[in-house]
């Protein structure tokens, strides 16, 4: 995958590959997606791809529109404009397959505080169909593999920040989705906390081969090896590996090459989010 | 992986996954209504208090004539214990809503959305589950009630039962629909002053409509068109193993009508559409 810059607000051109050969099928793919509020503009035509066992991270301060564009993919929001497709399955038109392939850990915490973690983890199981019997043998798995076991029947409300956040990856994973969204799954957490999750997720990538986008604003989140795309007041600014528009962009890290694309797509008139 | 996905990626759902759904939506509520004590007592006193204290103050002063389903004179409390059984529904209907409030702006309600199963499939299941605590309530509250000499014929425990789950879906319906367009839990203030309170005391809980009409002849057709009235008269005649046909044609009218209503606005292309992301998300 080349790196394709564009500083001045260009959008990328849609993803035309075939979409239904699981060979090149990418995990997600989003192409020309734009969203307002009213009047606001969140996002203007958006496209990019994440492909499988991949780790991906979608860069953009504040208000870039992250958020926005993790409520479109999960259907929370209706898509007024684009195409986002989950390994192929077109989420406006079979949302129930292309859910099924789909985690997800939001920027709130959307755990139930007055339920132990175990049932936490029945309820989300349940809602994906999943029996009881086979759901608990789930459970005990991902608990064991996050280091909660022994927190099993304990309220969640009694967890630190980074447990109830890990609870959340180990919650998203039970379903054994093959494309993980993480927004921001690291804010307000301490720096171990982060990066217990951040090598987590990895893992996750490496060793089960799922496909991660996450989305962040601290740069230190992001290695070499990543790809990347960068979200500005609603555009995508640069897409490709972390190399390679360190390169493009004649910087010599990313925290340059992310304040020279910003930086040359600062206009009064660009959407914001 | 490629077969892995096009298993997980299949169209349609087995029936055992639509009820291992439900059972976990009803479970869920289950548990969060055990963890809430207080809201079930508070659930029960609403209506005691007003069985126990309300009731006996106005006996002598609201004198009930012999009026369908009642073939005898009753005490005053006899009358009103339908409407108290509809108004525990009533309360837990906004109840349900308001937790739906909740659930939003604390962001648990999209774990529900974010299920692969079809929305509405998701709504109704909430529905159901918030219907099914409605029953408990009111089971609990006729028990207590039994013990105050209102002694419906012990059949009438069992044909109620379908009228309470009807009257339980309408007003479970109605609220969730409002709760689509409630932003802020603040907000729901305006549920209660709004809502609850017109639809209770515009109805034939508290009185027979005839001497409604005998007082005010508009407020008397108000309370003809008011669904609640409908829920109550549905009660009221099942509890005493009558249909009640025409009440029974508009709650069931009503229920259809805000359960789609409810789904239309939770449609992610149209109800919530209008609103952005959740608190400090961009």
């Amino acid at each position: 995958m080349t790196a394709t810059n564009a500083p001045v607000a260009g959008p990328m051109p849609p993803d035309t590959r075939p979409r239904h050969d699981p060979a090149v099928t990418p995990a997600l793919s989003i192409g020309g997606v734009s969203h307002s509020y009213g009047t606001r503009r969140a996002l203007v035509d958006v496209s990019f791809t994440v492909a499988p066992a991949s780790f991906t991270a979608l860069l953009g301060l504040n208000g870039a529109g992250k958020s926005t564009l993790f409520a479109l993919v999960t259907r929370l929001f209706g898509i007024q404009a684009g195409r986002i497709h989950i390994f192929g399955h077109d989420i406006g038109l079979a949302p129930s397959e292309a859910l099924r392939l789909l985690g997800v850990v939001f920027q709130s915490r959307t755990l139930d505080l007055d339920l132990t973690v175990t049932q936490n983890l029945l309820y989300h199981a349940a809602l994906h169909g999943i029996g009881k019997r086979e759901a608990r043998v789930r459970s005990d798995e991902v608990l064991a593999r996050i280091g909660l076991a022994d927190r099993a029947g304990g309220r969640v409300r009694d967890l630190s920040g980074g447990q109830m956040r890990r609870l959340e990856i180990a919650r998203a994973l039970l379903h054994r989705p093959r494309l993980l969204l993480l927004d921001e799954a690291t804010v307000g957490l301490d720096v171990k906390a982060r990066a217990d999750i951040l090598n987590h997720v990895r893992q996750l990538v490496t060793e089960q081969g799922i496909g991660v986008l996450w989305a962040t604003h601290l740069f230190d989140e992001i290695m070499p090896g990543d790809d990347l795309v960068i979200l500005h007041q609603g555009r995508v600014l640069a897409h490709g590996p972390v190399g390679d528009i360190v390169a493009d962009a004649g910087a010599h890290d990313i925290n340059s090459a992310f304040m020279r694309l910003t930086g040359a797509a600062v206009d009064p008139g660009s959407p914001a989010s | 992986m490629s077969s892995t996905i096009a298993r997980q990626g299949r169209s349609g759902f087995s029936f055992a996954e639509y009820i291992t759904c439900l059972n976990g939506i009803v479970w869920r509520e289950a548990l969060r209504f055990v963890h809430q004590r207080e809201r079930f007592v508070s659930a029960l006193v609403r209506p005691l208090v007003w069985l126990f204290i309300f009731a006996a103050g106005f006996r002598q002063v609201l004198g009930i004539s012999i009026i369908p389903p009642y073939e005898t004179y009753i005490l005053y409390e006899v009358y009103i214990a339908p409407g108290l059984m509809a108004m525990i529904q009533l309360f837990n209907g906004m109840q349900s809503s308001l937790s739906m409030v909740y659930d939003r702006e604390m962001g648990n309600m999209r774990t529900l959305l974010v299920s692969p199963l079809p929305r509405w499939y998701l709504l109704f299941c909430k529905l159901v589950a918030g219907t099914a605590v409605s029953l408990l309530q009111v089971y609990a509250f006729l028990l207590i009630a039994w013990f105050w000499d209102i002694a419906p014929p012990p059949i009438g425990y069992l044909t109620v039962l379908p009228a309470l789950v009807l009257s339980g879906l309408m007003l479970g319906a109605l609220g969730m629909l409002i709760s689509s367009g409630i932003k802020q839990l603040e907000n729901f203030a305006g549920v209660m002053n709004f809502v609850i309170f017109p639809m209770f005391f515009a109805s034939s809980a508290l009185y027979p409509l005839w001497k409604v009409q005998e007082g005010s002849p508009l407020l008397y057709y108000v309370c003809q068109l008011n669904p609640f009235t409908h829920a109550v008269e549905l009660i009221r005649f099942a509890l005493y193993g009558k249909v009640n046909w025409i009440s029974l044609a508009v709650v069931g009218c009503c229920t259809a009508a805000f359960m789609i209503g409810a789904i239309y606005a939770y449609d992610p292309s149209r109800g919530l559409i209008r609103r952005g992301p959740a608190g400090g998300e961009t």
